[in-house]
């Protein structure tokens, strides 16, 4: 279970689960899949206040504190930017906040996929990250 | 195969001949031959372009009308000789008719700026067309802004075309500012007819050329347009460089739009008088070396026979709307009889970004989005296609590329 590895941990997971794909469009399809297991956003959170700004798709993240905890919710309507969501939320998700804001950001360029993904996209991916950070950093102000 | 072939050999056009001019063809992506079809964003250049930008660098790197010695002399001669190549492209009446700009862009916003200047006044009206490029918008919004004056909109049909029973052209119509060929859609607009519309009721007409430059003989004196612009890099030009050419007689009456060095006759600290046409217009160092490369690309096009190309670029488009439409759930917006070599499309349950994302990863080149025409996106209820557009050396293997491609993305995406 995810919940019981720390970020670091979480993110090597990732690491190991991509470097399996040797195509293009295995990795793809992995991504494609695990956009549909991403914990869906609530529909009164899927507001243009949640979205995040920077990417070219929409996509729309919110955070909730439960337990001392970060719960991440997300969608998107392309599907590509959804698997990158869910990935993210998988590492990030139910981590307090200082875990959040002390966790390295470097597995997105060891799991090969940011030079698979376009500038503009890989943009959006760092608007995400820098979002989800910036709500663990209000959270960690509480 | 062969009968695919056939139907653009029948012309007698190489199009072999022609990719071998082009060296970013040999690029490969993610491992795959490069298919780009992304030339309405920018074309590719062909090498005599490149070897003519280096080679003003290597030989005769100078600047322009302000030295004696012999570099100045031939960096002059070389830019102007460029002017009256594209006088000659469009069939400007006069060299001093074109102005350098950096491109449409440019040319627009000092069209809007200097026009509105001169001709606008608190609700007087600007008439632009639904399918407009932002830069055909954007700078028209700020005039109006600034002179309090109102802009109207010419609707857009199903097809993508010009509605044009609803021109909403009123006594105070000031301005007509219309694309010749839309972006997005492809649609050849009707310009000559409306622009012989607007001269009756006294409007001044600019026209956004950008995407005709590529693919079209462009006449200016036929077409009736009292300015018209276009950029060089969407025509097998430098970025950087593009042309606003205006009639004489107006372009003496409108105001300058940027202030600097070049575009002065005397300058005295209390007031300054302005140079002739069209330096008047071209403050500042040039880009000189995009605009020794523009007249090249504008003479490789002359060479290779444009009429050749679009009859190429036709075939090119005929074939792949065919294609393309046996796509399950594949939708084309604009569909006008009138269009160049661009197909903007949709695909039920998939998303433009994601689809062009997994084209390029099989090598392929398209833009997804809304190709800064946000207003005709909005118009057709859509927040984005995929575009593909094609230049004189792309090739129906090419399209088979892209079929293959978008029916294997879609696959993977559903
Ligand atoms: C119809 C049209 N107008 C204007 C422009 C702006 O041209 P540039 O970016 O070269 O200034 C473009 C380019 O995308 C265009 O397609």
């Amino acid at each position: 279970m995810t919940t019981t590895m720390n970020i670091a941990q979480a993110q090597q997971e990732v690491v190991e689960e991509f470097a399996l794909f040797s195509d293009w469009q295995d990795r793809y399809e992995h991504l494609i899949e695990l956009g549909k297991d991403l914990p869906l956003i609530a529909p009164e959170h899927k507001v243009d206040d949640n979205l995040v700004r920077g990417c070219q798709s929409r996509v729309w993240l919110n955070a909730e504190l439960k337990n001392k905890l970060v719960h991440f919710t997300a969608d998107s309507d392309a599907m590509i930017t959804k698997g990158i969501v869910a990935l993210l939320v998988r590492v990030y998700n139910d981590r307090t906040p200082q875990e959040i804001l002390g966790a390295s950001t470097d597995f997105i360029d060891r799991i090969g996929l940011r030079e698979h993904l376009s500038p503009n996209r890989s943009n959006g991916l760092s608007a995400m990250i820098d979002q989800m950070k910036r709500y663990a950093l209000a959270y960690s102000a509480k | 195969m062969s009968t695919k072939t056939d139907t653009v050999a029948k012309k007698g056009y190489d199009v072999e001949e022609i990719r071998a001019q082009f060296p970013i063809l040999k690029e490969l992506v993610h491992g795959k031959p490069l298919v780009y079809f992304d030339n309405a964003a920018t074309s590719q250049k062909p090498r005599r372009v490149i070897k003519a930008e280096s080679a003003y660098y290597a030989t005769i790197n100078a600047n322009v009308h302000r030295g004696v010695h012999t570099l100045s002399t031939k960096a002059t001669e070389a830019q102007e000789a460029a002017r009256e190549t594209a006088r000659a492209q469009i069939n400007a009446k006069h060299a001093h008719e074109v102005i350098f700009t950096s491109g449409t862009t440019a040319s627009i916003n000092l069209a809007a700026t200097s026009l509105g200047q001169l001709l606008l006044k608190k609700g007087d009206e600007v008439v632009i067309s639904g399918m407009e490029h932002h830069s055909n918008i954007v700078p028209w919004q700020l005039a109006c802004e600034r002179h309090s004056a109102v802009l109207k909109v010419i609707p857009i049909t199903d097809s993508g075309e010009w509605d044009l029973k609803q021109v909403p052209f009123s006594e105070r119509t000031r301005i007509l500012a219309i694309s010749h060929v839309s972006n997005t859609l492809g649609t050849i607009n009707p310009v000559k007819k409306l622009i012989a519309q607007a001269k009756k009721k006294g409007i001044v007409t600019v026209v956004d050329g950008a995407q005709a430059a590529p693919h079209l003989r462009i006449d200016v004196q036929d077409l009736g347009a009292d300015l018209y612009a276009f950029s060089g890099h969407k025509a097998y030009g430098p970025t950087g460089t593009g042309v606003l050419y205006g009639r004489e007689e107006l372009l003496e009456r409108m105001p300058p739009w940027q202030g600097g060095g070049e575009m002065i006759e005397t300058v005295t600290l209390g007031k300054s008088t302005w140079a002739k046409l069209p330096f008047k217009f071209e403050a500042g160092t040039p880009h000189i070396a995009g605009i020794i490369g523009l007249g090249e690309a504008i003479r490789w096009m002359q060479d290779y026979d444009l009429g050749a190309m679009a009859a190429h670029e036709r075939a090119l488009l005929e074939y792949a709307t065919k294609e393309l439409l046996a796509i399950e759930g594949l939708r084309i917006i604009g569909t006008a009889k009138e269009k160049v070599g661009v197909i903007s499309f949709v695909i039920d349950g998939v998303h433009h970004y994601d689809l062009g994302t997994l084209l390029d990863q099989q090598g392929i080149a398209v833009r997804t989005g809304h190709h800064c025409t946000q207003p005709l996106m909005d118009r057709f209820g859509v927040s984005g296609t995929t575009r593909a557009s094609f230049a004189c050396f792309n090739t129906i293997d090419e399209v088979d590329a892209l079929v293959a491609g978008v029916t294997k993305g879609a696959k993977m995406l559903r």
